[in-house]
């Protein structure tokens, strides 16, 4: 059987490729959203290694609950990019300074 | 090399290119493709830790709702991608940089821990017989009854401000009025005239 650090090996560099990946990709907001998706994605892979490792099914509940913010997350952040293409005809992220905040 | 080893690194090894390849590619929708190939080798990844319900949900949530989602608006917005791909080099040495010292962060984290006491209790106690998708409905509907209720309160919120930010009035355009039409006369709304030969209107 596998051992559990190579899933947390495969956990954490899905992680930091979700990192190198948001600071990539400072001005197109549809690949930062990719890239949390990646992270949120590494998460579920540890929580459901320690789970299986543990015998323990909470995890796995828990993979459920990340599962659901993820998509309605992705849900309202690509509602929020195509409102604001509507209004400002870009995705850049250096332009979102309507506020001025 | 047995077959687990082999599947377990042919899995890896996609997944982890699949999250490199969607974060360093130059299209978009090939970003989003290789996204779904991350997702799909890592529902093989669950499968393999034997946690096939989770596996599956993942497989109909995200390959089949979000990666389709994200696939819808990177074709319906018409941006110029190039142009935006083009000073991907200039954040190149910082993005190594931080991706690299987080990296060497988890790695320190990596070898030196053990569990704790209650957690070596766990594993020495085998997990019930009962299915995965069986064990976790237990769960789920029993004790975690109302963080799932929120969970689906949570999506429910989601849909309802979807649906509220990217819907538009257009008011330059002919609509289809029901009531309108319903009310209409039809004697109302003709008219015979008895038109003369020779003369016309």
């Amino acid at each position: 059987m596998i051992g559990l650090e190579h899933y947390l090996a495969v956990a954490a560099a899905l992680f930091v490729i979700g990192i190198f990946g948001l600071f990539l990709n400072r001005k197109n907001v549809i690949i930062l959203l990719m890239s949390i998706e990646l992270m949120l994605l590494a998460v579920n892979i540890n929580f459901v290694a320690f789970s299986s490792y543990l015998n323990d099914m909470v995890g796995q509940v828990f993979t459920l609950f990340v599962l659901t913010v993820a998509a309605a997350e992705a849900a309202i952040g690509l509602a929020i990019l195509v409102c604001f293409f509507r209004n400002r005809g870009t995705i850049d992220v250096e332009d979102v300074n309507v506020m001025k905040g | 090399m047995t077959v687990a080893a082999f599947t377990f690194y042919f899995f890896a090894l996609t997944t982890v290119m699949g999250g490199l390849m969607t974060v360093v590619s130059r299209n978009p929708v090939h970003s989003v493709l290789w996204l779904i190939l991350s997702f799909l080798s890592s529902a093989g990844l669950f499968v393999l830790l034997g946690a096939e319900f989770v596996a599956m949900l993942l497989i109909i949530v995200y390959v089949g709702a979000v990666a389709v989602l994200f696939l819808f608006v990177v074709m319906m917005l018409d941006v110029d991608f190039a142009e935006l791909k083009a000073e991907m080099s200039k954040y190149m040495p910082l993005a190594l940089l931080i991706g690299a010292v987080i990296l060497m962060q988890l790695g320190m984290a990596l070898g030196v821990w053990n569990f704790a006491d209650v957690a070596a209790a766990n594993i020495a106690a085998p997990m019930s017989e009962t299915q995965n998708t069986n064990g976790l409905g237990l769960l789920i509907y029993d004790k975690y009854i109302i963080l799932f209720q929120l969970a689906g309160l949570i999506l429910l919120t989601a849909m309802i401000g979807a649906i509220v930010l990217t819907m538009r009035h257009r008011t330059n355009i002919k609509r289809q009025n029901v009531m309108q039409q319903m009310h209409r006369d039809p004697a109302k709304a003709m008219e015979n005239i008895d038109v003369k030969p020779g003369q016309g209107l």
